[in-house]
């Protein structure tokens, strides 16, 4: 399957396969009117299998959604055709208004000013909880 | 501006710090009973509770000061849809310091990020109630001498028991501390209270259905009401309700020198009969409760710069 180079833009590589979707939805790229592309279960000497996503544009994405998806997946920026950096992913400390608190019991389900927050607790196992519930994000 | 929300606010030293305080309040209450003349302790209780709002109202009153607020949430602005950040501020303005309950866990930390005046969590839903675990501590501490050395069973509502959860936050500080986890399979202690605190610190502890059997290794049996404002359902509530209920014949191979404590109110999960059993210590911990809550009251207004 091929997919066209960028000229401009982002290429997200090395990601988990199956977790591409989730990654595309929390970076809203489904809302851009740009090129984007997913592609799934791509053939990797390194992972067996991976996710790649492409966009064809020079946007700012959100390395913290990144870090809380998949921390293994690197960030190349495209700068006319020729790739100009790459960067790996750290997991961040903190997640705000990425992903929201499940709990009904959570203050965050009644007062809608609030931000969603969430803290990483057990780097180990990539776990993150609600600062005001310290419910476990799924 | 310095808030107490979880029991993990505090260090091991400030609850030492604040036992001490207690104990003094205790030996010479007539020190204390002008303290905080002219101050004022706002009670923002957005849910019933008789016991925890009276002990706060009457720990202000005791260290001289004066009490406002409401006792539930339609009596106050919340009622018209304002928001707790908005209703923090606004009492700031009136009061010293401010104790909150509130159904919704987090509501606290909401307040205090946003008051200008300490904030003390009277109760956050299933999430934390720091000053009852303060009550527990001066409890055990007054019975036992310390900490250290314990087998402390815990029966009941082990799930959505918030004083459980902050008690073994709490208790997980000290040396050699053991856990008996008692609770019918559904209402097992969360595993990231296991996990986050008794696994990743070494603690041991043993989980079982049976009371009788853990009985007779028990220095301390804390139990707790399975609470019907937790469950969604209340055919859960009523299956799992009376699950454990002490009656004398289960203390028949307890220690002589058990420490039964509760947090109350209680249903029926200690029967009436026990009250006379001299290793009951739940009145005691209603009146520890209120001796602590003068110290926290007091530590966080110095701290404050208010008195």
């Amino acid at each position: 399957m091929n997919i066209d180079s960028i000229q401009n833009g982002v290429v997200i590589d090395h990601i988990t396969a199956g977790l591409g979707m989730k990654l595309y939805k929390l970076l809203g790229l489904d809302t851009l009117d740009v090129s984007v592309a997913l592609i799934k279960n791509v053939s990797s000497k390194k992972m067996g299998k991976k996710d790649i996503i492409k966009i064809d544009a020079d946007i700012d994405v959100d390395f913290d959604v990144i870090g809380f998806v998949d921390p293994d997946a690197t960030v190349n920026i495209i700068k006319e055709g020729k790739l100009v950096n790459k960067l790996s992913i750290d997991m961040p400390k903190t997640l705000v208004d990425v992903i929201k608190c499940k709990n009904p019991r959570c203050i965050t389900s009644c007062e809608q000013e609030l931000q969603h927050i969430f803290e990483l607790t057990d780097r180990e196992n990539k776990v993150y909880r609600c600062r005001y519930c310290e419910t476990k994000a799924n | 501006m310095r808030s107490v929300i979880d029991i993990l606010d505090l260090t091991v030293e400030e609850l030492e710090e604040l036992i001490s305080t207690a104990l003094d309040i205790i030996e010479n209450p007539s020190k204390y009973a002008h303290i905080c003349e002219g101050k004022k302790l706002a009670t923002l209780f957005f849910e019933p509770s008789t016991r925890t709002r009276l002990s706060f109202e009457a720990a202000m009153y005791e260290l001289g000061g004066n009490v406002l607020g409401f006792s539930e949430s339609n009596s106050s602005s919340a009622a018209k849809g304002e928001s707790i950040a908005d209703t923090a501020k606004t009492v700031s303005c009136y009061a010293d310091i401010i104790a909150m309950r509130h159904p919704k866990e987090g509501a606290a930390l909401v307040a205090a990020n946003n008051a200008t005046v300490p904030v003390i969590n009277a109760g956050d839903g299933g999430h934390c109630h720091p000053t009852q675990t303060l009550a527990d501590l001066l409890t055990i501490y007054r019975e036992k001498g310390g900490f250290d050395n314990l087998t402390v069973g815990l029966c009941g509502d082990l799930k959505f028991g918030r004083t459980v959860h902050s008690l073994i936050n709490a208790l997980s500080r000290y040396k050699n501390i053991n856990f008996v986890l008692i609770s019918p399979e559904e209402l097992k202690l969360p595993s990231y209270v296991k996990k986050g605190i008794l696994v990743k610190n070494n603690i041991p502890y043993e989980q079982t259905t049976d009371l009788e059997t853990a009985m007779p290794k028990l220095d301390i049996l804390y139990m707790t009401r399975v609470q019907r404002e937790r469950f969604f359902n209340e055919e859960d509530y009523l299956r799992l309700k009376d699950s454990y209920i002490l009656t004398p014949d289960k203390l028949k191979n307890a220690k002589e020198s058990l420490s039964i404590l509760h947090p109350l109110p209680r249903v029926n999960e200690i029967s009436v009969a026990i009250d006379k059993d001299k290793r009951a210590c739940y009145f005691k911990q209603v009146l520890n409760g209120k001796y602590m809550r003068m110290a926290l009251i007091l530590k966080l207004l110095k701290e404050a710069g208010t008195i």
